[in-house]
């Protein structure tokens, strides 16, 4: 993203507001604003050049945390507000602020639609496959059987898998990451920020109190070395405690192999290369159950709706006759009634 | 050949309406337009309405497929495009059955003869051939073989095909037209030049076309040159012929300009507000930034992002859509940023008459939200001062930190008629409230105190870092706030804001008689059929009649009382079932209010407001 530089050094105080934060104890939403508020001085730009935009949901009470620019809007529509923010302003640095339910459910063609288009701004999607605010309802996230406030007997409607969607919609950067890990977090949001084009981050978020422990099984401290695999752009894709796990292809499949065991070597494992255009391995790692893809997964610059837009314009500019509106008011057919 | 039946002598008129209807690929648009603009030149005042078909490319010569264009010319004030029709020129044998209705018993029907066969008269469901079986015996008509003819006229020209010359026969049409009418073929010639610049034998071939018809009608006697319509009395000055849209997205870009704000139009297709964009996505030279959204309210939401930004933000839209937007444009009221909402009419509900007109949104755009959520709601009431009132919805949003609605019609929006050209040097200041100086406790909710309007800080601006959402925020800081009182006073501040409004609109102006029997009430579009017709019954000798007409609706313009009690009766007319009528009642209880409504998707006629006015003087 090129925004104008800033001059001053920032600290994460720098951008935490007066305003006291009324998330549940122990929610991941904490995480993801430190990391945030951590990242925000490692990416040179002006305080006053950074814009929060949220919907409706616990996620979306972020801005109030920030002391930068906001704004809380309503319930799924924060993609058309930014779009609105950045293409009236492109020197701002603008980040979405959206959960499974305002992005993918009430504003599912906005989610859609905005990664078609591929504007210059971040949506950070805290994804914890429940409705938090509302106190419990499945979201579109939610698991065939589980049971929450609106499916006592068990959640019928097959979930969406927020990476496919967003690949699906052709989304140039694409990320995942723990909730409960801020080191990569905060990184993966500076990159987020230098990364030209719309970025989304998807963040796996326990909601202690609906939903707990729904990510434990890849995200527990315990098991989360085995259980994930942290993707970096041109290096192998090599995972586990002892780092001797790895992914090759296998036909049309990822498979994980042992390096060291059937004659496989490190040579054999495959390299990550989030800044190919062709997304059918960006799409078969997002499908990946074990181990759980995060980092990020797809990283391909490609022309940003702006770009398109201001390419056209300079050339519209460059052959019009008319400068000003008088101009076009007194051109053509007009006539004289004296 | 040519025959003709003669039944009346043509009577010789300060004004006269001509429809030309044909196929939709017969260019009737472009016939009309071409007139419209000859007799504008000539220095008549005009007003023309198009009646395109809904469908795209309807079968050739059906019934739905017809496409019309009428255009009312007079050397006296035109306010509307016309009811009844004296002179139809009629295309094919679907075009006449549909359009007969409106020509006036012993005025003119030109035809193409050639298009009267079998198979064309099939497709209109004539058992007979009207041309043949006396049914049109209380109309002079005329029957040409204009296909035949322009073959003929153009048998000589190189480098046609059968289908290019087939569809210049419009030309031949307006040929005749323009001998019966005294008008010059110049403009025309140029315009050909133009639009087929490097393609010399299309001109060629129109400009023998629009001749041929043209000594064709000169030839032959039997079309007498009898309407000399002299030039209109009009305030001089240069004039271009304008449509209601295009007016607005004009006006819009005046008021860009003036205020030295960029342009942001968020907006979705729909009829029949889709021409608004269609005309400002032109304007990049001028820095405007067209987002076709995904939807509607992707339409508004951007727009709303765009204002937060310091943008002049703009949504546009009809019926449907405005009730798709109204969470968004409450959340505008609330965080209180300017925004204008242009909604062009349609008849309603649902998806209702997409291509018809109706006054059916104003109380939606009253009350069509969640809460006590008042904003601006305003109305334009000709094709050419849509151009106004687009300037004074991005004037009045800017002023007083407020979502504006401004509304339009298919009627007025799809019509136009002659605008004297506004240079932007001639139009009103336009101020906005946007900071840059910090100043101590300052908070983004700090008002002006006159309007009430709070101040705009805008991101990129140090120093002024804010929040601002749709949670009811405290009256001093802006924070979030659930405190009871502070809600109360809240929704008092945002209701007072938009009263304030009165102070910064003109008063309610009357015409005809000042005071007297009978007060005419009007608002937005139909303006020209209640004009036209309280100044007929005016100008019968009925001198206590007068007519107000509304372009502020909420607030309204402060003497509105004073007007109402000057007068005996007072009648509301609106093309709905009575929703200004209920406002002024629940506003001025203390008078008693007639009301005369229509709800067919098509403007007032003049003879229904005549007899109703007759009634009560």
């Amino acid at each position: 993203m090129e925004t104008t530089t800033a001059e001053k050094k920032y600290t994460f105080k720098d951008f935490t507001s007066d305003q006291e934060v009324r998330w549940c104890p122990g929610c991941d939403d904490y995480v993801v604003l430190r990391s945030m508020q951590k990242a925000l001085p490692e990416m040179g730009v002006k305080k006053e050049d950074v814009v929060f935009i949220s919907g409706i949901g616990c996620s979306s009470r972020f801005p109030y945390y920030m002391s930068t620019y906001g704004m809380h809007t309503i319930h799924g529509r924060a993609p058309g507000i930014a779009s609105g923010v950045k293409l009236a302003n492109p020197n701002l640095s603008v980040w979405i602020m959206t959960g499974d339910g305002d992005s993918m459910a009430i504003g599912g063609n906005h989610f859609i639609h905005l990664l078609r288009r591929n504007i210059d701004l971040n949506m950070v999607m805290f994804n914890n496959e429940i409705y938090g605010l509302t106190k419990g309802q499945f979201s579109p996230t939610s698991l065939i059987g589980q049971k929450t406030k609106s499916s006592p007997y068990g959640n019928t409607q097959p979930p969406f898998s927020p990476g496919e969607l967003a690949l699906g919609a052709n989304a140039r950067f694409f990320a995942r990451i723990g909730g409960n890990n801020p080191k990569d977090m905060t990184q993966i949001f500076i990159d987020a920020h230098k990364f030209k084009g719309t970025s989304l981050i998807e963040v796996l978020q326990n909601c202690v109190i609906f939903n707990d422990g729904c990510f434990d099984e890849v995200t527990d401290k315990e098991v989360k070395e085995d259980m994930q695999i942290f993707l970096e752009h041109g290096k192998p894709m090599i995972f586990g405690k002892n780092k001797d796990k790895g992914l090759v292809l296998n036909k049309l499949k990822l498979e994980v192999v042992t390096i060291g065991e059937n004659g496989v070597t490190q040579e054999d494992i495959l390299v990550h290369n989030a800044k190919e255009e062709d997304k059918t391995l960006h799409q078969m790692l997002v499908r990946l159950a074990y181990p759980l893809a995060t980092g990020i997964i797809r990283s391909f610059t490609d022309f940003t709706l702006e770009e398109r837009e201001d390419a056209l314009t300079a050339q519209v500019k460059a052959n019009s006759k008319f400068k000003k509106t008088d101009d076009l008011f007194f051109s053509g057919e007009t006539y004289e009634v004296k | 050949m040519i025959t003709t039946k003669t039944i009346l002598q043509p009577e010789v008129l300060e004004a006269v309406v001509v429809r030309f209807v044909g196929d939709s690929g017969d260019g009737m648009q472009l016939t009309g337009t071409q007139f419209t603009d000859t007799s504008a030149m000539f220095g008549n005042d005009i007003a023309t309405f198009p009646n395109y078909p809904s469908e795209i490319r309807a079968p050739q010569g059906s019934l739905y497929g017809v496409s019309g264009f009428q255009v009312h010319i007079g050397s006296v004030e035109i306010s509307t495009p016309g009811d009844n029709v004296d002179l139809l020129v009629a295309m094919n044998p679907a075009a006449l059955k549909t359009n007969l209705y409106a020509v006036k018993p012993g005025h003119t029907i030109i035809v193409d003869t050639d298009s009267f066969t079998k198979k064309n008269l099939d497709k209109a469901e004539y058992k007979t051939n009207p041309l043949e079986d006396g049914s049109l015996e209380n109309y002079r008509v005329i029957q040409v073989d204009m296909t035949t003819m322009t073959k003929e006229a153009l048998k000589d020209v190189e480098g046609l095909d059968n289908k290019s010359i087939t569809r210049s026969k419009n030309m031949f049409s307006l040929g005749m037209v323009y001998w019966m009418y005294d008008r010059s073929l110049e403009h025309t010639f140029d315009f050909f030049n133009k639009k087929f610049k490097g393609k010399p034998h299309l001109v060629e071939a129109n400009t023998k076309v629009l001749n041929a018809g043209y000594y064709f009608a000169e030839t032959l006697e039997l079309i007498p040159n009898a309407y000399t319509i002299s030039p209109a009395k009009m305030v001089p000055g240069t004039y271009r012929i304008i449509g209601g849209n295009t007016a607005t997205a004009w006006g819009l870009l005046a008021a860009s300009e003036k205020s030295g704000l960029e342009l942001f139009l968020g907006s979705y297709p729909i009829t029949p507000a889709t021409d608004i964009l269609h005309e400002l996505v032109k304007h990049k030279h001028f820095g405007v930034k067209a987002f076709q959204a995904e939807d509607e309210i992707a339409g508004v939401t951007s727009a709303i992002g765009a204002a937060f930004a310091g943008d002049l933000a703009i949504t546009t839209t009809s019926g449907p859509g405005l009730a798709l937007k109204g969470e968004a444009i409450g959340l505008a009221m609330m965080v209180e940023l300017p925004l204008v909402i242009i909604n062009v009419q349609r008849g309603g509900p649902s998806t209702g008459l997409p291509t018809k007109t109706e006054q059916s949104d104003l109380l939606q755009a009253m009350y069509g939200r969640n809460g006590e959520s008042p904003v601006i709601v305003i109305a334009a009431s000709t094709p050419a001062n849509c151009f106004n009132f687009a300037y004074e919805a991005a004037r009045l949003a800017l002023e007083h930190m407020t979502p504006v609605i401004l509304l339009t019609d298919g009627y007025i929006a799809n019509g136009s008629a002659p605008w004297k050209i506004k240079s932007i040097a001639d139009m009103p200041e336009i101020k906005n409230h946007k900071v840059t100086k910090i100043t101590e406790n300052w908070s983004p909710y700090d008002r002006d105190e006159k309007t009430l309007a709070r101040n705009w800080p805008v991101p990129g601006t140090p120093g002024m870092e804010h929040r601002v959402g749709g949670l009811e925020k405290d009256r001093v800081t802006g924070n979030i706030s659930y405190e009871p009182k502070n809600h109360e006073e809240m929704t008092h501040i945002r209701a007072e804001k938009v009263r304030l409004v009165a102070n910064n609109i003109p008063e309610l102006q009357t015409e005809f008689a000042e005071s007297g029997d009978l007060l005419v009430i009007g608002w937005g579009g139909t303006y020209g059929s209640l004009h036209s017709a309280v100044k007929q019954i005016s100008d019968e000798g009925y001198k206590k009649i007068g007519f107000a007409h509304f372009n502020y609706i909420n607030p309204m313009p402060k003497n509105t009382e004073e007007i109402l009690s000057k007068y005996k009766k007072i009648i509301v007319c609106e093309l709905n079932a009575g929703q200004f009528v209920s406002i002024l009642k629940t506003r001025f209880p203390k008078f008693e209010f007639s009301q005369h409504n229509k709800i067919q998707g098509l403007p007032f006629s003049n003879d229904e407001l005549i007899q109703q006015f007759k009634l009560l003087v």
